[in-house]
């Protein structure tokens, strides 16, 4: 049970910020949600490549340490996706402040030109 | 080793080379931008032919990045791909080639079309990231990778949409497609450690062999449908497509149509040579066909109302999507069962091939032509247009040929593809077919107007300075122009040579996963 709690932070996480991003008005928190569910996408990664008591996944010729090891891949693979999610979060943000200059509002009732 | 082997390689260097390369180019005025611009874009559509050739002759290609194949001796013995892998059959390369005609088109338009503006280095090194993106989508054997060119060709295609940011409406049309995009792009990756979770690999190749019918994999189906639908926007989640591709600069339009055809393409990449034998069920296939009659529908009835030109083209956008949508799900429908394949299912498969061929070249070809309505008379509104055939008759053709193309007329390439869609999707269920036919009568219905409003009628005493746009706007969508005459004047070869191995290439999952493990059979995947 207890080794199953990361998965449902997990999902409170996503459907948190899913959540938000319907239903937030303010574009600052639609960003904000926008990087929860990022956040729960990589804890959700690394979470699978978790294995209890397990060591650094390095090998060397040396041997030692325990044959047992966290996985490799999903760091690697959160480590990109945590690059990629911070690139979007600045691109985001500096979109925000160019249309608050445009519009003079942060509410999306009043960002709405594109119509129909 | 002969060079031609690195062609996967080269697909992505030189765009992405190209973009790195760009800001540099600044210094040497703006013929040297304009050259390399032009230069690369050259390169790789010559080396997207060589491709395409190349797979049409060898069957599907195998490349292993920076290594002679995909078996490392690892202690424990592993036996699964590990190293980087990219996988182009004749669907992908077909895609790739698509892609970098529309990219080519799109590119030697903007030389003119974005003459005016300044920024124009970054403007072409975010061009060439989106082009980069788009080919690594269509290539990549592994789906982390396809998550990583994904989020490249996204990102790099917010900074174009938002390139013109003094316009408070092109910031908006940006965040949204933003917003659409990032979403989707972490249900993708969610989808990917979802599978990953079950089987430890990332390569599609083995996920296809290895994959079995569970609470995870439907998990993962859904989540990559469910993204993947948004990107390439069908109904419910269009309204990011007519915003963005009406406020994005022309030239960059007309890429974006072809970049979110990449995102089809994962589409289908999934379901067919994933998922394909396990695809039983048709409740899958029925979802594909239910988003496609609605996107068809709701997106032509919106476009008929429109005002804009590039509003209204692009609510047609969404209506074209639904098309393939629907001839893919016909064909979806009927995989795994012989019968019903050689009856309809590969002819829907063929009409779905061919409408992403023939829908790139003419939608490309409008957006073009819609930006050059607006570099010479300043307006988007068709309201405001009147008598443009007499200023500028080039255009007025170059407009004409797309608007049968897309309306389907019986000489044009559109009409061929439609007709086997009909044909199809009315084996499955009539209903389906009346649907699709009342949208290409709505289609047809909207061009009609367009073209009278902004061509025909009296010359308006404003316009009168009005001239033809500049040659390079020209070349770029006559460019397109040839493809459409082209695809119109041999429907025998295009069918045989280019859409047939596509199509064939969809519907054999086993090639594509047999591929991967020849190759490493041989010991070699160069």
């Amino acid at each position: 049970m207890i080794g199953n709690f990361p998965y449902l932070v997990v999902g409170i996480l996503f459907v948190m910020g899913f959540i938000g991003l319907v239903f937030e008005r303010n574009l600052v928190k639609i960003a904000i949600a926008m990087s929860v569910i990022e956040a729960a996408t990589n804890l959700f990664i690394i979470t699978l490549g978790y294995r209890t008591g397990g060591s650094i996944p390095v090998w060397t010729m040396a041997g030692g340490g325990s044959s047992r090891m966290v996985l490799p891949t999903p760091q690697a693979l959160t480590l990109t996706a945590i690059v990629i999610g911070l690139a979007t979060t600045a691109l985001m943000l500096s979109f925000i402040m160019m249309i608050y200059r445009h519009y003079g509002s942060l509410d999306v009732r009043d960002i709405r030109r594109l119509r129909g | 080793m002969n060079w031609l082997d690195h062609l996967p390689a080269l697909m992505l260097a030189v765009p992405l080379f190209g973009a790195f390369i760009a800001p540099l180019t600044a210094w040497g005025g703006k013929g040297l931008r304009n050259a390399w611009f032009l230069l690369v874009s050259v390169v790789f559509s010559v080396l997207a032919i060589l491709l395409w050739s190349r797979v049409g002759a060898a069957g599907p290609l195998i490349y292993v990045m920076g290594g002679q194949g995909w078996n490392i001796a690892l202690p424990s013995g592993i036996s699964i791909p590990v190293r980087i892998l990219m996988e182009i059959d004749a669907f992908s390369a077909f895609m790739v080639l698509l892609g970098a005609v529309a990219s080519l088109a799109g590119a030697v338009f903007s030389v003119a079309y974005m003459d005016r503006f300044s920024g124009m280095e970054k403007f072409v090194a975010l061009y060439f990231l989106m082009v980069t993106g788009m080919f690594g989508m269509e290539v990549t054997g592994d789906f982390f990778n396809f998550f990583v060119f994904l989020e490249i060709s996204s990102v790099a295609s917010f900074g174009l949409v938002a390139f013109w940011r003094d316009r408070g409406e092109a910031l908006e049309a940006a965040f949204k497609y933003m917003l659409v995009s990032s979403l989707g792009a972490m249900m993708v990756l969610l989808a990917v450690a979802f599978l990953y979770s079950r089987y430890n690999v990332v390569n599609m190749a083995t996920l296809g062999k290895v994959i079995e019918w569970g609470m995870v994999e439907k998990t993962a189906l859904v989540l990559f449908l469910t993204a993947l639908a948004m990107k390439c926007g069908s109904v419910p989640m269009h309204m990011w497509m007519p915003d963005a591709y009406a406020e994005a600069p022309a030239g960059v339009t007309c890429a974006l149509i072809a970049v979110s055809q990449a995102s089809l393409y994962g589409l289908f990449r999934v379901c067919f040579t994933i998922y394909g034998a396990f695809m039983g069920s048709p409740v899958i296939p029925w979802v594909i066909i239910i988003l496609g009659i609605l996107s068809m529908f709701i997106g032509v009835s919106m476009a008929v109302i429109q005002k804009e030109v590039g509003r209204l083209i692009a609510y047609h956008s969404v209506s074209q999507v639904g098309y393939m949508l629907l001839g893919f799900g016909v064909g979806l429908l009927a995989l795994g069962d012989a019968r019903a394949m050689a009856d309809y299912g590969f002819t829907a498969l063929k009409g779905g091939v061919f409408h992403i061929v023939n829908y790139t070249m003419y939608k490309g070809l409008l957006f073009l032509a819609a930006g050059a309505l607006f570099y010479a008379t300043g307006s988007r509104n068709l309201n405001e247009m009147g008598g443009l055939a007499r200023r500028m008759p080039k255009t007025m053709v170059l407009f004409m040929i797309a608007a049968a193309a897309i309306a389907g007329l019986p000489p044009f390439n559109g009409f061929v593809s439609k007709l086997l869609i009909y044909e199809s999707s009315f084996a499955v269920h009539p209903i389906l077919a009346v649907f699709a036919m009342v949208t290409s009568v709505l289609t047809l219905a909207s061009f009609v107007k367009i073209f009278q409003t902004a061509f025909l009628g009296p010359e308006l005493k404003k316009f009168a300075g009005v001239k033809e746009v500049p040659g390079a706007m020209l070349v770029g969508m006559t460019v397109l122009a040839v493809a459409i005459i082209g695809l119109s004047l041999f429907p025998t070869w295009s069918l045989n040579n280019l859409v047939e191995p596509a199509a064939k290439a969809l519907m054999d999952q086993t090639s594509y996963i047999g591929a991967v493990f020849a190759a490493a059979a041989t010991g070699g995947g160069l």
